[in-house]
């Protein structure tokens, strides 16, 4: 019984994707958001997000520059976002976070009717530099008993 | 494993067991719904729990504690207290769920020294956190509440000390946030989330550090356990230790890396890049010769790769035959005490099944599904003649995790953690792109 497990599933497991394109998707703080490398300089990223519910879109670079592509409809950035979004979460849990109507063979993107809104940019930003820096913590060889209660198991 | 064997252990649960985990889900009712709304029942339950102490060094304090917290007087003291009659109520249940695998295996067990060291590290912003969670109750948790812990994760991530508490907070964390509106759910996950919360409340107080002694000897492998959440992922082998005077024992060697949820499957083996010859155990099964390793009491070895050098192929499956049997296993430290923690290594032949069961004389027992992380699958265990897996209890049952397969085709969980298969180094490239963008991005 779910109530009486010690290891029961509660979140479930994000799949893994190739990270050079969009290194970071969440779905937090009520958004889809996330980084998208520049594809011509490798000192920028673009800082893309979309709404819960209202669907209103962003995307600068994280020094808030908005994105030149951004012309009332999402640029190439937002596209990837959502494309690796639904590669990493599944398409049926981005939609149903995002309330998106759409079918399960739709394009996410084409189902959204927001419009360019303000930028979270610096937020955003942040919490991906919080992301990385858990790489950057030491590996320890003196284990931790308190992994016990999440047993890594497969869905296979 | 025997047929005879799984029939002792499933034959009868050891008595009080059910008892003692009707107080667990009484008092698991109470962080449901919060010890601010305690009501009259809950309040009781609460107090059962402590009574159930009664007599031990701790039954006077639980019983203050309860009965203020039933008066609405709560205090974080009250509330570690309270933590605490729960740990020890859960502990009593896995000594006697291990004193009956012993007795089915046919085991033999060291006993715990019973060293006591001083807490070394304490944590007050996280023990207010889990206070203020415990008060609201799990259905009252939102965003806000759980994003509070963010701060106080963060200064215990930060710290090696505090290292088991901080994987732990931030696995718990992440599944509140993930649960959120937590009202609505059908069903509440009470007792993981009452085993994670008061395990977290006692490491508020610091962890005894393991005091370890220098072994000398060989290191068999027996197979790889593999432990993961969003931020952290632990591998554990599990080997027979030889020493030169010929006793044997069974040990682990653990190494846990923090990391992104994108780093998941075969990806995670590439963050233990700076521990080749534990990985060359994992592997490629290969013995180790140990020169003064530091060992603790609990059976866990405290790798460091200059006390270390790989030797020859051993196979699992000959070491589980021939060494399994008559090794001694360790105790478990005292604060570790749950039935989570039951993780008896055992060779498990001559079953049918169909990879989510396994038959046995007669007698059965389910699998838990083989971790992404390595080649063993179900259907490579449904196909398999033999295994070694660890035995473990969890949701009022037995169950078996396997480690490694043999039939037709075998496979083993550490297999991919040297990364030599071209399509398992591709995936480890998850860790080098973010590795480079944490290079470029963090330190400007």
């Amino acid at each position: 019984m779910f109530q009486q497990s010690s290891t029961a599933r509660v979140v479930s497991p994000v799949q893994p994707r190739k990270l050079a394109k969009v290194p970071f998707v969440e779905m937090a703080d009520g958004r889809l958001q996330g980084v998208v490398s520049s594809g011509s300089d490798i000192e920028r990223v673009y800082v893309s997000s979309i709404s819960a519910g209202t669907h209103g879109f962003s995307c600068s670079t994280n020094n808030n520059r908005p994105c030149g592509g951004l012309y009332g409809s999402p640029c190439k950035h937002l596209r990837s976002l959502v494309a690796e979004a639904v590669l990493q979460y599944g398409a049926e849990r981005v939609a149903r976070y995002l309330r998106v109507e759409a079918g399960p063979d739709d394009d996410l993107l084409s189902c959204l009717n927001g419009s360019v809104e303000a930028t979270p940019a610096a937020a955003v930003f942040s919490r991906f530099l919080r992301h990385l820096a858990y790489l950057e913590l030491p590996v320890t060889a003196t284990g931790a008993a308190e992994m016990h209660w999440f047993p890594a198991t497969g869905v296979r | 494993m025997l047929g005879v064997q799984l029939a002792a252990l499933q034959g009868e649960t050891p008595a009080g067991c059910a008892a003692a985990l009707d107080l667990v889900d009484g008092f698991d009712q109470a962080l449901e719904h919060g010890f601010a709304r305690l009501g009259e029942e809950r309040a009781q339950a609460v107090v059962a729990l402590a009574a159930a102490l009664a007599g031990s060094p701790l039954g006077e304090r639980a019983a203050e504690a309860a009965a203020k917290v039933a008066t609405g007087v709560i205090t974080e003291d009250h509330l570690l207290v309270l933590a605490g009659a729960r740990t020890a109520v859960l502990g009593a249940v896995h000594d006697a769920l291990l004193a009956t695998a012993d007795a089915a295996l046919g085991r033999t067990r060291a006993t715990w020294p019973g060293q006591t060291q001083a807490a070394s590290a304490s944590s007050a912003g996280v023990a207010s956190w889990l206070a203020e969670l415990a008060i609201t109750g799990w259905r009252g948790v939102d965003h806000d509440l759980v994003s509070a812990a963010s701060q106080p994760i963060e200064a215990v991530l930060g710290d090696p000390a505090t290292r088991g508490l901080a994987v732990l907070l931030d696995g718990f964390a992440a599944e509140l946030h993930a649960s959120c509106p937590i009202g609505t759910m059908p069903e509440i996950p009470a007792r993981r989330w009452g085993d994670l919360w008061a395990r977290a409340m006692l490491l508020t107080r610091g962890e005894p550090a393991a005091q370890a002694t220098p072994v000398t000897g060989r290191l068999l492998p027996l197979g790889v356990d593999v432990h993961e959440h969003a931020t952290a992922v632990q591998a554990q082998l599990h080997a027979v230790l030889e020493r030169p005077g010929g006793e044997r024992e069974l040990v682990r060697a653990s190494v846990v890396a923090a990391k992104v949820d994108t780093i998941t499957g075969p990806a995670v083996w590439r963050l233990f890049g700076a521990y080749p010859s534990l990985l060359a155990a994992m592997a490629e099964h290969r013995a180790v010769e140990l020169s003064d390793m530091p060992l603790t009491p609990a059976g866990d070895l405290l790798w460091d790769e200059s006390l270390a050098k790989p030797g020859d192929p051993a196979d699992p499956f000959a070491t589980a035959r021939v060494l399994l049997a008559e090794s001694q296993s360790p105790p478990t430290p005292p604060l570790h005490r749950h039935p989570v923690r039951l993780a008896e290594p055992v060779l498990v032949e001559g079953y049918t099944g169909d990879g989510r069961t396994l038959r046995l004389d007669g007698y059965e027992i389910p699998l838990t599904a083989p971790p992404a992380t390595g080649p063993v699958t179900t259907p490579l265990v449904k196909a398999s003649k033999s295994c070694v897996a660890l035995l473990c209890w969890d949701d009022g049952r037995w169950m078996l995790r396997p480690l490694a397969v043999q039939g037709k085709k075998g496979a083993h969980n550490g297999e991919w953690a040297l990364a030599t298969d071209a399509k398992i180094a591709k995936a480890g490239e998850a860790v080098g792109v973010l590795r480079e963008r944490a290079g470029r991005l963090l330190r400007k």
